[in-house]
Formats: C-alpha cells, structure tokens, sequence
C-alpha cells in the first residue's frame, strides 16, 4: 500500500541522477576513468571526507548536548535556548563564512570551515533529537537508577541509547551536507571537492567533468547511507509495557547550572548572535544601507511561500518512505530509502540543472514557474523529511497500532489515526527542519524561479555580489526573523504533544 | 500471522460517536490545507507575471544592481516588454546548454566573454548583423559575429599603500614575482578575467614563457581567493599587499563606503603589457528566439551612445564605441590606455589554459 508512493518518492529524489547518467553516457568510458582518477580527485575527496567526519562528529556532539540540556536539565533560559538553538539553520553557510571571514581573516582553512559549518549545521541534529527526547519513556531511565546506576552512566546506558536513531539521522544529513557545500569552503579558501565540480561548470563550461564528479559523490553518499542503516540497525527502542508514558522529570544540575549555561549561551552567540551582529554592522557602516520596503516584503512572502510549498511537498513525499523504513523493513524498503538519499550530497547546482534538463524537455508548462521550483527542493530536502519521519515513528509503539488493526480499523485507518498523530511531533520537527533549509536555498532558485521573483536568499546574493552589504543585510536579517516563526511553532507543538499523554 | 477480524460497520461507528482524538482532526485538517495549497500553487499564476509571448526575455549574467537601470531604460526606449532573469554567467551559460532548442531566452548578456564563446561554439548564438557589429571599436565583437562587448574593463594592481607603495611605478605585471611580495599577493583563480589575463601572457610570451611566469607566481605564495570583490577585501583590510583585478571593483568600493573608507587604491600598468589586458562584458541572441528583432533592437540601444553613456557613468567601465566619455569617474578612456594589444578574438584558446593553470597547481 505504502510502496507505490514510496517508490514515487524514491524516482523523484532519483531525478539529479538520472540526468548525471545521461551527462556521463555522452563522455566516452576512458574520459570518465580519466577524470576520476587524476591525483587532484582523489585528494580532495579525501580533504572533503575529512572535513565531512570533523563537522559531523562536532555537530553531534554540540547539537546532542544542547538537546538534553534544553528539554531535560534546569538550566536557566531554557525556554530561550529551545527556541534560538534551532535558528542557526536560517543563516546560509555563506553568509556566517563571509561574516567570519571579514571580521577575523585567521578563520580560514580547514579549522575556519569546520567551525563555520558545525555552526550552521548542528540543528540538523538538535531538532530530531530534542523531538526524541520529549518522547523517551524515562521508566526505563527510573528503573536504571532504581538499580544503583549513576545518572551520568543511566544517560550513556539507557537514554543515549534511545537517542542514536535520532541523532544518527541528523549526523547523515550533516555529513551530507559538509560534502555538498560549496559557498563555505570557497569563502573560507578551503579546497574541497565541490570546488572541482564548481570550477567545471564556471571555468571550462563543460559539464561532463562536473557529471562524472558528482556520480562519485553519489557512490560516496550511498557507501555512508549504508553504514549509517547499519549502526541503526537493532538500535530503534520503543516502550512495550503496559501503562502510560510519563513526563520525564528535569535533572538539577547544581553547581554545574551556570557553566552549562554559558556552555550554551557560547554556542549560541558563535552560530546565531555573531552573523546576526555582523549583518547589523555592515547595516550601520555601509553606504548602500538602506531598506526598499516593498521589495523586501515581496522577497520576504516568496521566500515564505515557495518555501512552505516546499515543506509540505517534502513531508508528503517523505511519509511513506518513513513509515516503510520504519515499520516494514526489507530489501525492497531498503533500496527505497537508499535511493531517496542518493542524490543528498550532490551541490545545489548540480540538481538545479538537472530539473533544468528535465524542465525544459519534459515539463515545459511548469518550467521556470512554481510548481517546477517546489519539486526542486522536494528533492533537494526530501532525505531531511524522511530522517525525521523515521526516527519518529520508530519510537511509537507497535502495540498501539497492532490493537488498532485487531480492533478492525483497516491499515490506512491505522496510519491516518494512529501512526501518523503519535509520531506527529517529530513529522512537525522534519518539516521545520525542511521549512528552514528551504528559505535559504540559493542555487536551484536562481535557475527555476519564476522570472521576476525574488527570495530573499536571491536578492541577498545579488547585493554582495557588487559588494553592497550595507543593502545586502536587511535580507540576511529578514531571514532570520522569517525563521523565528516555524520554530516557535513547532516549539509549541511539541509542548502540546508534550501534555497529551498519548 | 495476521488476524483479520471483520471490520463491522455498525461497530466502527459506534466507537466514532465516542471522543475522536483532537490530533487527528487537526492533523486532518492540515492535510486538506497543504493539499488545497499545493493545487492551488500548480493551477494560479501566483502573482508571477506570465511570459507574453511578445515580450523579450534576457537571461542577465550581470548584476542587478549595475544594469538592472540600463535594461528598464532599454525597455522604455524601444517598448519592447523586457522580462530579465538575473544569475551568474556561468551557470546561466550552463542552463542555457541545458535549455537548447526549448529555450524562453532571446538575449544572453554576459559578464565576461568566455561564457558567450563557449555558447558560440555550441551553436547556440545567433550571427549579429553586420550594422551591430561594426558599432564598436577594433577587436570588441567576435569574428563569427556571435556576439558583441558592450563595456570593457581593465586589470590593473590593486595594493595597499602602506605596504607597497612603490607599485605606482610599475609597468609590467612581472613585478609581482619580485620575491618581496612573497605570500603579500591575492589573486582570485576561478575568475574568468584572471584565466584571460593567463592566456594573454601564454599568447605574449609563449606557451614556455607564461609557463615560467606562472611557476615563478606560484613559488611567490600568492594567496587565492574565491573571487575579486575577496581580493580587494584582503588589500583594503592589509591581509596582503597587492592584488590582481578589474579596476571597477574599486569603484564598487569606494561607492559602497565612501573613498576615505578604502584605503586600497589601484594602479594602471599603462602599458603594452598582459598585466594590463582589457576585458568585455558582452551580449548575444540566442538561436531559436522569436523576438528576433526586438532582441536586435535590444543590442542596438545598449551600443547606442545612451546606453553607453550609462556605463561609462554608472557602473565605471570603459564604453566600447567610439566618441563616448565619462562624465562622473576620472578613467582615461579606451582609446588612451595603452592597454595590452592582445587581441580579444585570440583570448579563445580558454581550455588549453585551464590545462596550463591546472598542471602548474595554480587553480
């Protein structure tokens, strides 16, 4: 029932390497060998690989602690914190990597860029798993403490355990990320492998070295989706007992409250306060400062729409191939996932032309026109979507909804009535999460936008690109304040869940 | 083993007329909405404004900020209904490879030339009439008649004055290899005007001779950086001495914070020499258009002395046709500066200097 749309999920996101196929079939079999394997390649795979382990194991580890520390613990301005910790996914990597490269020239290289992108990339993990904590049954956590474990040994034994669905979804889609990057790393001057595939496109205005580039860049993604579906594997925990799931009491921190609390208030101030500060300051010293009131209103309701269309295209495909990842796992459900995840690492200009190919031949009446740009970032985002779908309802029970099917509800009735509200918290976090990534999205924008319609990420780009910070920052600015809308929603959806005790 | 227990209507709605869970409605709700909006965004307009077939569609390389006022001018001068999409010219170059034959693009105005030369050589462009393309100076339209400059530029040393005050002396580009300004240079490799200047000193000096320029350069530690407007960044905030790049990005600066703000300045090497090539932003007319005419007209007013006038006024770049001259930037015209006598039509050979740069590691 779930494979059909599954599989239209999985041919969609599928769409970038089809397109890389047809580039790559035009060069001949020794051109193709000949690209891989120059000495150039291969190191900057490497480089790029190194830098992708660096700021994921980084983001774990920042976005994991922010998580217990916003939804668990009773650090002071936790309320604040839950709220302004997801922002930092509003801010374009571009825009943090300019903000810190003016200000401090020492960041730059491959410490500049970890920084940098742990910075912008940490939600990916913090969201999911401060989703999974508010739904963590702390009866086992209670009975590991009723049997003499420490809280530090209940957490690395029992909760952490329960996390690492959640928080190996969000470190994919960060390791993901740190390979596709481009903005970034060329900022920062740090050679990576988009660079190569990047210089292609703009220097020798040949596709077919940036095609077979970015087909290895698939091989790669796929090797780190398997491993990561291995470390899954056996891991995913959810309560089997009778009785209702309780509210998970917060742990006093004592004398360590005011040192976690600067702890956060640190990461906040370098991924969020910091481009912020200097978006105000190129506002304040720039000549070209100066607010166009109605453009920015326009740019401000494109970015909104095209970006919430995005969201709700994204979740909707995500849904089945979540709940079949979930619930009935095989070769078949497998593949599916795999290959929705396939084209995650590819840079953003590399999926644009593909839909550019496809637009123009197939999709005529919809090419450069809405529709064609909302499928854009559905398969761009769509792997984001279906991380968090996954790890959300592997964390209901099966019971509930083996009760419902035994009390005659038919399988879509189980999945509209059961499944899909129990894991509705995560969902909503999935989406935010694409809503956020959407907003920001440059690229495939500038290629499929409707002609004439400005995002704020476009007219943002196109006032650094004649040097015009000062006008540049509103965008910037507006950016973030557009963000602040989905995550407060979210935060307070998850409260309500929070309450219901489902 | 599943059990299939008969799903009794009766019995369903019984359980229904009980407490629905309020997620569930809502959840429903959100659904339809997101279905209704989705439909919604495939069927309307959306306040775009839909492509007349009458009106000419310019897919714009360049800024919006420096032509974006040339092309509204454009548009009331001929009345043509100009529609422009703005991005960067290499990936709207790439698209419109992608495009091909199903193109909406009549006009393609392009920062740099190499973008136009590898549309030319795809086919993709139209021959310009000979009236268009006898417009504009010596050595300024390619000689297929692909396409046409309509503004020029040239490279020039940007350098710190506290550090390298002695650059205003200088007349050759071969100064930069001077072993004292090692690690002192910022140099943007993936820029098209850098990879031209590169091949003017492999057309000057021979494919040898630029090769030992480039391995003396590379043995200098220059410092790359991913594009001009980051070069004159890193002269103006003292990061290195001296930079290579087109001379408007100065002017962008000094517009952006006022000329006691910038303390980089810019030096004409003034001479017969690759450090001083002369660079076009240009325009051609893709094969398949319907706007033909329209898009020639479209040509026509930005080689006018109008349309030049504005360039030489706003965006501080050199007109391309004779007998036009800034009124607003102290630039010594065209004609004056004894700019590199490279020819334009020679800088095509881009691919064999990508393999040079790349073989000697600077890219």
């Amino acid at each position: 029932m779930l494979l059909v749309p599954g599989l239209v999920t999985a041919l969609v996101a599928l769409l970038p390497i089809g397109y890389l196929l047809v580039r790559t079939a035009e060069a001949g079999p020794e051109r193709v060998w000949e690209i891989v394997v120059r000495e150039r390649t291969l190191t900057l795979v490497l480089r790029s690989l190194a830098l992708a382990g660096t700021v994921t194991a980084l983001s774990v580890v920042v976005g994991v602690g922010l998580a217990v520390l916003a939804t668990r613990t009773n650090v002071p301005g936790r309320r604040l914190l839950a709220v302004t910790a997801a922002l930092p996914l509003a801010i374009p990597s571009y825009v943090a990597a300019f903000a810190w490269i003016s200000a401090f020239p020492s960041v730059s290289g491959f410490a500049g860029t970890v920084l940098v992108l742990t910075a912008c990339c940490y939600p990916y993990v913090y969201l999911p798993v401060a989703a999974a904590m508010r739904r963590i049954d702390p009866a086992v956590e209670e009975v590991a403490r009723s049997l003499g474990r420490s809280p530090w040994n209940t957490f690395w034994s029992v909760t952490a355990r329960q996390l690492r669905p959640a928080a190996a979804s969000g470190a994919l889609l960060v390791a993901l990320y740190a390979l596709s990057d481009f903005g970034a790393p060329s900022l920062l001057r740090f050679d990576a492998f988009t660079r190569v595939i990047h210089a292609s496109y703009r220097s020798s205005f040949d596709r077919t070295p940036a095609a077979v580039l970015s087909l290895l860049l698939v091989a790669i993604t796929v090797a780190i989706t398997v491993a990561e579906a291995r470390t899954r594997r056996g891991s995913e925990r959810a309560r089997v007992g009778g009785g209702v799931a309780r509210r998970p009491h917060t742990v006093g921190l004592g004398r360590l409250r005011w040192p976690a609390a600067t702890l956060a208030v640190a990461v906040v101030t370098v991924a969020l306060v910091f481009p912020i500060a200097s978006l105000l300051y190129w506002f304040a010293t720039g000549l070209s400062s100066g607010v166009d009131v109605p453009d920015l209103a326009t740019s401000a309701l494109n970015t909104f729409w095209f970006a919430l269309l995005g969201a709700v295209l994204c979740t909707a495909l995500a849904v089945p191939v979540g709940v079949l990842a979930a619930r009935f796992r095989g070769r078949s459900t497998a593949v599916i996932e795999h290959a929705s995840f396939a084209g995650h690492a590819l840079p953003g200009i590399v999926v644009a032309l593909a839909l550019v190919f496809f637009g123009a031949r197939v999709a005529q009446p919809v090419y450069q026109r809405t529709p064609l740009l909302v499928l854009a970032y559905a398969v761009l985002f769509v792997p984001a979507a279906i991380g968090a779908v996954r790890s959300a309802v592997t964390m209901s029970p099966v019971r509930t909804e083996e009760a419902a099917r035994s009390l005659g509800s038919t399988p879509w009735q189980v999945l509209r009535r059961v499944t899909l509200p129990l894991a509705a918290p995560g969902i909503a976090a999935g989406a935010a999460l694409v809503l956020l990534t959407c907003m920001k999205e440059l690229p495939a924008t500038l290629l499929l936008r409707p002609t004439g319609a400005d995002t704020l990420a476009t007219s943002l780009w196109t006032e650094t690109g004649v040097a015009a910070y000062g006008a540049a920052a509103p965008y910037g600015l507006a950016l973030v304040v557009l963000a602040v809308l989905p995550t407060l929603a979210l935060m307070r959806s998850q409260r309500a869940g929070e309450t219901d005790p489902s | 083993m599943r059990l299939r227990l008969p799903s009794s209507r009766s019995s369903s709605r019984r359980r229904s007329s009980g407490r629905r869970a309020p997620i569930g409605r809502r959840a429903t709700a959100a659904a339809v909405t997101a279905a209704l909006a989705l439909g919604l965004a495939a069927c309307s307009s959306d306040g775009e404004e839909p492509l007349s077939d009458e009106a000419l569609v310019i897919y714009s390389g360049r800024n919006e900020n420096l032509v974006g006022p040339v092309l509204e001018k454009l548009e009331k001068a001929t009345g043509v209904d100009v529609q422009v999409r703005y991005g960067s010219s290499s990936e709207l170059a790439a698209q419109l490879l992608e495009e091909g034959d199903n193109t909406k693009a009549d006009l393609f105005f392009s920062q740099d030339a190499g973008a136009l030369g590898a549309l030319g050589k795809a086919g993709r462009l139209e021959a310009l009439y000979a009236a268009t393309t006898g417009k504009v100076l010596e050595g300024f339209a390619d000689p297929n008649s692909h396409w046409v400059a309509t503004s020029a530029r040239a490279r020039v040393i940007a350098y710190d004055p506290a550090q390298a005050p002695e650059v205003t002396d200088m007349t050759s580009v071969d100064a930069v290899l001077d072993p004292r300004y090692k690690g002192k240079i910022g140099y943007a490799p993936t820029n098209a005007s850098f990879q031209s200047f590169v091949t003017a000193l492999r057309v000057a000096k021979g494919e040898a001779g630029a090769k030992k320029w480039l391995e003396d350069f590379k043995a200098n530690e220059p410092k790359a950086y991913d594009n001009n407007i980051l070069v004159l960044d890193a002269v103006d905030s003292g990061q290195v001495g001296l930079g290579l790049i087109n001379h408007y990005y100065w002017y962008e600066r000094v517009a952006e914070k006022g000329a006691d703000a910038v303390k980089a300045k810019i030096h004409f090497l003034g001479s017969d020499d690759p450090g001083a090539l002369i660079n076009v932003a240009g325009v051609g007319i893709l094969t398949g258009s319907n706007q033909r005419a329209a898009a020639t007209e479209a040509v026509d007013y930005l080689l006018s002395k109008e349309g030049q006038q504005y360039f030489a006024d706003e965006t501080a770049e050199y007109p391309v046709t004779a007998g036009v001259q800034s009124t607003k930037h102290d630039i010594v015209p065209l004609s004056q500066l004894k700019g590199s006598s490279v020819d334009l039509n020679q800088l095509d050979s881009l691919e064999q200097t990508l393999a040079l740069l790349d073989e000697v590691g600077l890219t």
